[in-house]
């Protein structure tokens, strides 16, 4: 049964199209292109001498233990901050969901830091963090823990997990609360009725219903905490102690802006390209599939 | 994608504004990365430069920090349009210096085509040899210079039964201080540094006549390697590692991070950019002083003189800029290097004077005498004489080799590595950048 409609000719698709096509144009596929380009090339900081050298940036990331150093990280660092961000935001959200005085002043209230910047955000972390002058910092090291995230590698990455981590919460909390909230309520009240408890009742019914809203925010805090934890990480420690919080698109802006070593950088930016538009390609394949269904 | 923008942005940023008044003076563009106070200052020259002819129209534009303005004439560059003057930090000065074809016009050729005279001679040895070729012909103009000091908190010392006017003038007396502040608990850290790099191998190397990079690090041929790993380079290295290990130095950070702390007054004993005399001067609330930068007797029995740091101003070149362009901006330097320009600059900033006439003419006005100690800097730059080890550094890439140096640093202040493992590691992963490097410029 096909109910699809079919307009003849071809120039107002076309026309409709357009805007979007030129828009996609300019500010992706060209810019795009010339990373791609860039990616092939050896070139000093004015692209004054620029010499193609086909695939041999990307060998040489490839044979450099320190870049795929910089993967894994990535790897952990994302996982790590789409399951807190997630975690703490689905927790929220069942509470925000129930019948409590003021919540609209409390759901509000939570997607505030959504709008803070990142270096904003940053910079809070440090007042409550820092060894010397944050707030927390202080008293730990009052207390004789010895936190100083400015040479303690794991401290930093769990600084820079949270930090990331806290402004995710946020756009979280707003997909689960939503999730939640177009679960039929019959579904929920029936389970009640057979005597299913509060956390039984989560676990067997919300949860499983929430499935698509967590997958598609799974994709979307891994491409999140990937890419724009940029100003967080560099504000809050530069990628340091040693190369401890340095992630993948750190050292992308690393090599390619501190350093002008624009071949470099421009081949990490491919290879970071083609991993989103694998992500988005599995989640375009998923989430169609379920529609479906 | 996120660098284009970034390009894209700047480039589109970089188009020069110029004023409609005075249609008839030639207009040059200056790009400079001084903030606050020290900005104040790049707005009264521009504006003294502006009234004291009629023929140039001087715009002077904050553009960020040094890094930022350099990738911004950068990309102003690349699109055809790049600021007649810009300041670059003395990290940037290899990659500059190096730009292929007519990228920039160094100072001599500027002087040979406008025929203004400008005269290297004019400017102290040290600050001047960092910006020359080999030869000595200068390639940019020496502008905001500073070398550094050692600052160290007087009432700590007092606390501690130190003499607070006899700093510590070698290593191990250092050590000997810090152990004293730290047992009479006079200060919340004993010793701390500020850019460890800069201060704690390339001065280090220099005061010491320690070679930091071979070809005259790296003056005469792209093809330097680094020699900072040296036995005098692991000792010292190892001997912070111990002072961390027993609680009298503490690391708080890279580059220049740690002066929180020095302005503060929370270390009994910092090593910090000899520009910090400004801010010190007015926010410091204990009393503090200025010391030479340590050596060890072991090495050298007289230290050499240390290097700089700071910018210097680099002439830029673009498409369709006219010869009477390029005869303003020369005007514009020659008017800089004037010595009651010079010396009002440093007395008001805290840099050194970058004229032997500036400095002179500081202590005619007996701003030295007034402010003692501020003439430290110059007399640590200016000793003896320099050899090709005191020159300063020549290095493509130098702040990324920084950062490499910074990162074994403090993997080895972790406990993750010895003092010689991170020299060596950083020279290994500090030569791969210089060959990219040279592999770029020889392309």
């Amino acid at each position: 049964m096909d109910r699809r409609t079919v307009f003849g000719g071809w120039r107002l698709p076309v026309l409709l199209v357009l805007p979007q096509l030129l828009l996609t144009s300019f500010f992706f596929y060209w810019p795009a292109g010339e990373a791609v380009w860039s990616s092939m090339t050896s070139q000093d900081a004015f692209g004054e001498g620029l010499t193609f050298v086909g695939w041999d940036n990307f060998a040489e990331l490839l044979d450099d233990p320190l870049y795929l150093e910089a993967a894994v990280r990535t790897v952990v660092f994302c996982g790590a901050v789409s399951l807190l961000a997630m975690g703490l935001a689905l927790a929220l959200a069942v509470f925000a969901d129930r019948e409590v005085r003021g919540k609209h002043a409390y759901r509000t209230l939570l997607i505030w830091p959504y709008a803070v910047a990142p270096a904003m955000s940053a910079v809070l972390f440090l007042f409550v963090l820092d060894p010397r002058v944050g707030l927390l910092g202080r008293w730990l090291n009052q207390m004789g823990v010895d936190w100083d995230y400015h040479l303690n590698g794991n401290q930093a990455l769990l600084m820079v997990v949270m930090a990331s981590a806290w402004k995710q919460v946020s756009y979280n909390f707003i997909f689960f609360l939503a999730g939640m909230q177009s679960i039929p309520r019959a579904v929920t009240e029936a389970a009640r009725m057979d005597g299913a408890k509060g956390w039984h009742r989560f676990r067997t019914i919300t949860f499983p219903l929430l499935a698509p809203t967590t997958f598609f925010l799974l994709v979307v805090n891994l491409v999140y905490a990937a890419f724009d934890t940029f100003g967080t990480i560099n504000a809050l420690t530069h990628g340091g102690p040693g190369k401890d919080t340095e992630t993948l698109v750190l050292k992308v802006f690393r090599d390619g802006v501190v350093n002008h070593d624009i071949g470099s950088s421009s081949a990490q930016s491919v290879i970071l390209m083609v991993g989103v538009i694998a992500m988005t390609a599995v989640q375009f394949r998923f989430m169609g599939r379920r529609t479906e269904s | 994608m996120k660098r284009r923008t970034l390009l894209a942005g700047s480039a589109a940023a970089a188009l020069p504004f110029a004023p409609a008044r005075a249609a008839d003076r030639t207009k040059i563009v200056w790009w400079h990365a001084m903030t606050a106070a020290l900005g104040d200052q790049i707005t009264r020259i521009a504006d003294e430069f502006n009234k004291s002819q009629d023929t140039v129209e001087l715009q002077a534009v904050f553009k960020g920090g040094y890094a930022d303005t350099m990738n911004a004439a950068i990309a102003a560059f690349r699109a055809g349009q790049a600021p007649h003057i810009v300041q670059v930090f003395e990290v940037g000065t290899g990659t500059m210096i190096n730009a292929p074809g007519k990228v920039v016009k160094q100072v001599w050729e500027l002087s040979k085509e406008t025929g203004i005279p400008l005269e290297p001679k004019t400017y102290i040895g040290a600050v001047r040899g960092y910006y020359s070729l080999p030869d000595g012909r200068m390639a940019s103009m020496p502008f905001n210079s500073s070398t550094a000091v050692m600052w160290y908190n007087k009432d700590a010392f007092k606390k501690a039964g130190l003499d607070p006017e006899k700093p510590p003038v070698t290593w191990p007396e250092v050590v000997k201080a810090a152990q004293a502040i730290k047992a009479a608990n006079a200060a919340p850290i004993p010793m701390t540094t500020s850019w460890p790099t800069w201060i704690q191998l390339e001065q280090f190397s220099a005061l010491h006549n320690l070679p930091f990079a071979t070809k005259s690090n790296g003056f005469e041929g792209l093809d330097a390697e680094l020699t900072f790993n040296s036995k005098h380079h692991v000792k010292h290295v190892q001997r912070l590692l111990d002072m961390a290990k027993d609680g009298t130095f503490k690391y708080s950070g890279r580059d220049n991070a740690p002066d929180a702390v020095l302005y503060a007054g929370d270390a009994g004993i910092s090593f910090g950019s000899s520009a910090a005399r400004g801010t010190l001067v007015k926010t410091a609330k204990f009393d503090f002083g200025a010391g030479y930068l340590p050596y060890d007797p072991e090495i050298i029995k007289t230290p050499m003189n240390s290097i700089i740091g700071g910018a210097s101003l680099w002439t830029m070149t673009a498409p369709n800029r006219t010869p009477a362009e390029y005869k303003a901006v020369a005007q514009f330097l020659q008017f800089l290097a004037k010595p009651e320009g010079d010396a009002l600059w440093s007395q008001n900033t805290g840099y050194v004077p970058v004229t032997f006439a500036g400095f002179e003419l500081s202590q005619k006005q007996g701003f030295y005498d007034k402010n003692p100690g501020a003439d430290l800097a110059v007399k640590q730059l200016a000793r003896g004489t320099t050899t090709t080890n005191t020159k300063g550094l020549r290095l493509g890439n130098l702040s990324e080799i920084r950062n490499i140096i910074q990162e074994e640093l403090e993997k080895a202040l972790q406990g993750g590595q010895t003092a010689q493992a991170a020299l060596d590691s950083a020279v290994t992963r500090g030569n791969k950048v210089l060959r990219t490097f040279q592999k770029t410029i020889k392309a």
